[in-house]
């Protein structure tokens, strides 16, 4: 027995069931997933540009007769659902399992979506595992059903799968030696002529599929009392257990398709049905659609975010447990750039200049709150670059703050090049600032094309970014010191005065301070100070102000020596501590 | 029926709760019970309040904390124990490092801290620990959570040798010993207060 979370055990799985091919674009909470599959023997791991290209990848090695795996957040299924899709049509060749972690409560997203609406749209089969156990065994399983079935296994998983230690009996690797590929078009060239067929192929295999799941051993009814039955899956399945210790509970370990005789013979034995689920409407739908009544809840069920026993208890009408209320002074603690980021002058200086600024995905979306506030849309991985060209195209012709994209290194990589192409070809206007930090930085420091690191460390290229742009045909690109406070302020005045009215991109590009972890000599406040307040403006988590005088302090153990701050001092009251007295180096 | 007890372990990103809460999961796990542990994480680095949860006992179900429904709450700094006082059973042992770190929105002079938090936390029966100085006394600052373990250590009856051996186990060999005297530190604070 081991502690291994989720993501731990279905990579695990994965290696046992053979899977020797892994391709993925890192996403919260799927990353480690595809880190640690990385590690084993005898596999092959890679980062890709965008989830679409994974599954696509992943599509070309099972073909070929490899055990593939795919891990992407549920947003990442969105970018992928094109080839999902039609690979519902193609099946398989080797074994394909495509991981999507949902985020139930949005601890790390920009939504809260549900991947089931995904496997019932697609016509993929689903496996939800409640623990890490269960995360393996589906996992390793969901090979030799994939072929057996020939079609991709989607697992579902959420935070509180992904991120949850739980106790783990591993075993051993089998030899999956690679599948013979044969040219077979009307199987794989998914053309009319032959995509008709296939879809009676795979309507076939939707009934093939129905009769399995009555008898698949992941499905189990627990009967206890015959008042109450709930039907539930993944995480939700614990919270129930803890929550109603005397209901009979039917437990989907499919949630497609669903068990139709099985639930019909689980809602006969008790009195009153009812499914529990987060932030989704997903299975009561289903069970509804079977036939099935089920009974309201005496007290509302949260209709997003998670749950947790306790919020089950109180839709069942069990009162909450006496406790202290939380005091209503506590401030609240957001995540913040880091001290030294190099991407805070660039959002204090867009701030500045009062500009229209269209954000993305990535730490960088931290520059949305106060004091920088200075981001004002963030939708999906790429948008920042396209929905600057919409306000552009609306705002052409009337007065208008300038408009700015802002997007990260691997952000552009994974779709704001095919965006950047769009405006390029039309002729369209703005700014678009990638802010090039050198890595995948919110989830975890990952390689992408522009820092030429790789997964498993193998020999790579880095990208050149601004030559890319510049072959795109944008006349107007500058690389840009983003530690530079003069050199930030001017570039952006030229792309927004100047070139207002052309495309212009401004690469800019330093490390992320997470990178090297390397410090300079700190930074600190002399008695010069006259309390102005503008470094606290920064939101440097290094720097405050005394809430009665004003005065500034930095607190020297945050402060990585970056500079940022001293050049916005009028006053000459930020200083550098003297060299000798600190040996630097990594933290 | 579960028995399982709850620790949610509460701080702002980079003190170390989720080096502690391993710690902590591998000596339930050595004391002979099933552990689940949950983590928040992505924001740990970015200064944000981070909270990981360690549910053990003979049968584990549900990973999460519950309001009114936590045995004991360990935190690492004043404001977040306020923030999670929710989640403190009636009679459970919250133990809260005797240290405050201000929030960004409070730096920047747009919040206030919360008043009079150590005197709260107190009502609410907490025991507060000194543990930045225990940690220097053991001769590592880093230490702080290991100090914070070993008040924890009679709460929940593992027995020392238990901890001691997960503890030389998993911190870096370089820091063994204060690690060790850190624990002992905290062992003997909670014993005193």
């Amino acid at each position: 027995m081991q502690l291994m979370s989720g993501n731990e055990a279905i990579a695990r799985g994965a290696w046992e069931a053979g899977c020797s091919i892994g391709v993925a674009y890192p996403g919260t909470p799927s990353t480690e997933t595809m880190e640690s599959f990385a590690t084993y023997d005898g596999v092959y791991a890679e980062w890709c540009t965008n989830e679409k290209v994974a599954v696509e990848v992943g599509i070309g090695a099972s073909a070929a007769g490899a055990r593939v795996l795919s891990t992407m957040k549920h947003v990442g299924v969105n970018v992928a659902a094109d080839p999902l899709f039609t690979a519902a049509y193609t099946g398989v060749n080797g074994g394909y399992v495509i991981l999507a972690a949902d985020d139930p409560g949005m601890y790390s997203s920009q939504n809260e979506q549900d991947s089931h609406y995904y496997a019932c749209a697609s016509h993929t089969p689903m496996l939800d595992p409640a623990d890490a156990q269960e995360a393996l065994d589906f996992t390793r399983d969901a090979y030799e059903l994939s072929e057996r079935f020939d079609v991709p296994f989607l697992i579902r998983s959420t935070v509180r799968v992904s991120h949850t230690k739980t106790p783990v009996e591993v075993g051993e690797r089998i030899d999956y030696q690679l599948k013979p590929y044969e040219k077979n078009a009307p199987k794989w060239v998914m053309m009319p002529a032959y995509a008709k067929p296939r879809r009676k192929v795979q309507l076939k295999r939707i009934d093939d599929l129905k009769a399995w799941v009555e008898t698949c051993p992941y499905n189990r009814a627990v009967q206890k009392g015959a008042e109450i039955g709930v039907i539930c899956c993944g995480a939700v399945y614990q919270h129930v257990l803890d929550a109603l210790p005397d209901a009979s509970v039917f437990k989907l370990g499919v949630t497609w398709p669903l068990p139709e005789q099985a639930l019909k013979s689980f809602a006969a034995s008790v009195k009153r049905v009812f499914v529990v689920e987060e932030g989704s409407e997903y299975l009561s739908e289903q069970v509804r659609s079977l036939g099935i009544d089920l009974s309201p809840f005496s007290d509302t069920l949260p209709k997003d975010g998670e749950l947790s026993p306790g919020l089950i208890k109180k839709a069942f009408g069990i009162a909450e447990p006496a406790h202290h209320d939380v005091p209503d002074d506590v401030p609240g603690r957001p995540p913040a750039l880091c001290a030294g980021c190099p991407h805070r002058l660039v959002f204090k200086e867009l701030s500045r200049i009062k500009a229209i600024v269209t954000g993305d995905i990535g730490c960088y979306t931290l520059g949305a709150l106060p004091p920088l506030a200075s981001i004002d849309t963030c939708v999906d991985m790429g948008a920042s670059v396209s929905m600057s060209h919409g306000f552009e195209l609306a705002l052409a012709g009337t007065e208008h703050k300038p408009v700015v994209a802002v997007i990260g290194d691997s952000t552009f990589g994974h779709s704001g090049l095919s965006s950047l192409i769009t405006t390029v070809y039309n002729k369209g206007a703005g700014t678009v600032c990638i802010l090039d930090n050198r890595t995948t930085a919110m989830t975890g420091r990952q390689g992408n094309p522009f820092n030429g690191m790789t997964l498993q460390n193998r020999e790579s290229r880095e990208l050149d970014l601004v030559g890319l742009v510049k072959a795109l045909g944008v006349e107007h690109v500058e690389q840009v010191n983003p530690h530079d406070m003069k050199a930030v302020r001017s570039a952006l005045k030229t792309a927004t005065t100047e070139q207002a009215g052309e495309l212009s991109v401004i690469v800019f590009k330093a490390p992320c301070v997470l990178l090297h972890r390397q410090r300079k000599p700190h930074f600190f406040v002399n008695a010069d100070c006259r309390s102005c307040g503008v470094c606290a403006t920064l939101g440097c988590p290094a720097i405050s102000k005394d809430a009665e005088t004003g005065i500034a302090a930095i607190d020297p153990l945050m402060c990585i020596g970056c500079g940022q701050c001293a050049q916005y001092c009028a006053f000459d009251a930020i200083e550098q501590i003297n060299d000798s007295a600190m040996e630097g180096g990594a933290r | 029926m579960s028995d399982a007890k709850t620790i949610l372990l509460c701080g702002v990103g980079g003190q170390g709760t989720i080096l502690a809460a391993d710690l902590l999961a591998r000596a339930a796990s050595a004391a002979g019970f099933v552990v689940k542990v949950s983590e928040i994480h992505g924001m740990a680095q970015r200064g944000g309040a981070v909270t990981t949860v360690v549910r053990y006992g003979t049968k584990v179900n549900s990973m999460v904390a519950d309001i009114g429904q936590t045995d004991c709450i360990v935190s690492f700094e004043t404001t977040e124990a306020l923030r999670n006082i929710a989640f403190l059973k009636e009679g459970g042992f919250l133990l809260v490092a005797d240290e405050s770190i201000k929030p960004l929105p409070v730096a920047c002079g747009r919040a206030s801290m919360p008043h009079n938090a150590r005197e709260r936390l107190s009502d609410c029966g907490a025991v507060l620990i000194p543990a930045h100085a225990l940690a220097l006394e053991a001769g590592n600052a880093k230490c702080e959570n290991v100090a914070i373990l070993g008040a924890l250590e009679s709460q929940l009856g593992f027995g020392s040798d238990v901890w001691l051996d997960v503890i030389r186990e998993r911190v870096p060999a370089k820091t063994i010993d204060a690690n060790v005297a850190a624990f002992e530190l905290g062992r003997s604070f909670a014993q005193a207060n």
